[in-house]
């Protein structure tokens, strides 16, 4: 059996729904987060499969690259809002956080 | 793709799926990180085999070395009230848990029987060049600049503000603060004061309008 372009989509895919998974089952902030890290690194798998199926330029990759740089700068973001958090709550569970409730 | 690159996707995908399964189910977020590195190692993998070398560098740089790193100084910051707690919306929760990943999985399994049904189109030959750091420098720097340049503009303000919530107030600007919201709440006590006195007023006397 050869691996074709539909293994890596179908890898991406189940990769994908285990990240959605855990951002809406877990109640821990910090793997929400790590949950949202799984999702973008599922889709840049299918980005960069993507480009390898049509070799004649690297916009797949590219856009990999800078979902990248996205990813980071959202878990440096994500992460300084979930210790002013625990700073003000003392807890990172996200049901606990309900501050805006009624 | 050879038979060595398909025993790499194999392996990777493995690992793949278990680090993303290990970071979803594991109780401690530190357990979490551990297994999220080896989802993302797996994914550097992955990027190989798809000629993605630059990419395949960038994620263990970036995200093995940075991010990962950033969750685990997060987690000893917090120190042990990051491990979770039994809550009370266990029970209701459960049957959550128990329909998205039954969802989930049918999803992945209707994924995985329609690949399984069709036959893999042949991958097409790649330029020599194809993912170096030569040829996708080359395409960044010519047709994509302006994202770049901008890319660097939102670390920048990720940075700025990430520091900015991050770093909370020294006990100065909180005393500070805390003098300034008492001034306004002063304030506020008395217009309220006011209005109820000019209310009363106005009922007194003007009740015959």
């Amino acid at each position: 059996m050869g691996i074709g372009l539909g293994e890596y989509l179908a890898l991406a895919s189940v990769l994908f729904g285990i990240g959605a998974v855990g951002f809406l089952v877990r109640r821990n902030a910090l793997i929400q987060l790590m949950s949202i890290e799984l999702m973008l690194n599922a889709v840049n798998v299918v980005l960069v499969a993507f480009n390898r199926f049509h070799p004649t330029n690297h916009t797949g990759q590219l856009f990999a690259f800078f979902v990248i740089a996205i990813a980071a700068a959202e878990a440096a973001v994500g992460l300084a809002i979930v210790l002013n958090v625990f700073r003000l709550k003392k807890t990172v569970e996200s049901d606990k956080v309900d501050l805006l409730r009624n | 793709m050879g038979w060595a690159g398909e025993l790499v996707f194999v392996a990777c995908a493995v690992l793949a799926v278990f680090g993303a399964v290990a970071t979803v189910a594991a109780r401690s977020p530190l357990r979490a990180a551990m297994a999220l590195l080896v989802n993302i190692v797996a994914i550097a993998g992955l990027f190989l085999t798809l000629r993605g070398h630059l990419l395949s560098v960038l994620q263990l740089l970036v995200y093995a070395g940075a991010v990962v790193v950033l969750f685990i100084f997060v987690i000893m910051m917090i120190g042990p009230s990051a491990q979770p707690v039994r809550s009370r919306t266990a029970r209701t929760r459960g049957l959550a848990v128990r329909t998205l990943a039954f969802g989930m999985m049918a999803l992945g399994t209707v994924a995985i029987a329609a690949v399984l049904g069709e036959q893999a189109m042949d991958w097409p030959s790649v330029p020599p060049a194809f993912g170096t750091v030569e040829a996708f420098g080359r395409e960044l720097y010519q047709n994509d600049v302006i994202p770049f340049e901008l890319i660097g503009v939102l670390l920048l303000v990720a940075i700025i503000g990430a520091i900015a919530v991050a770093r909370g107030r020294s006990p100065e600007e909180a005393a500070l603060s805390d003098a300034r919201k008492k001034e306004e709440a002063e304030k506020v006590a008395k217009r309220r004061e006011e209005e109820q006195r000019l209310a009363a007023e106005v009922a007194a006397h003007g009740g015959g309008h």
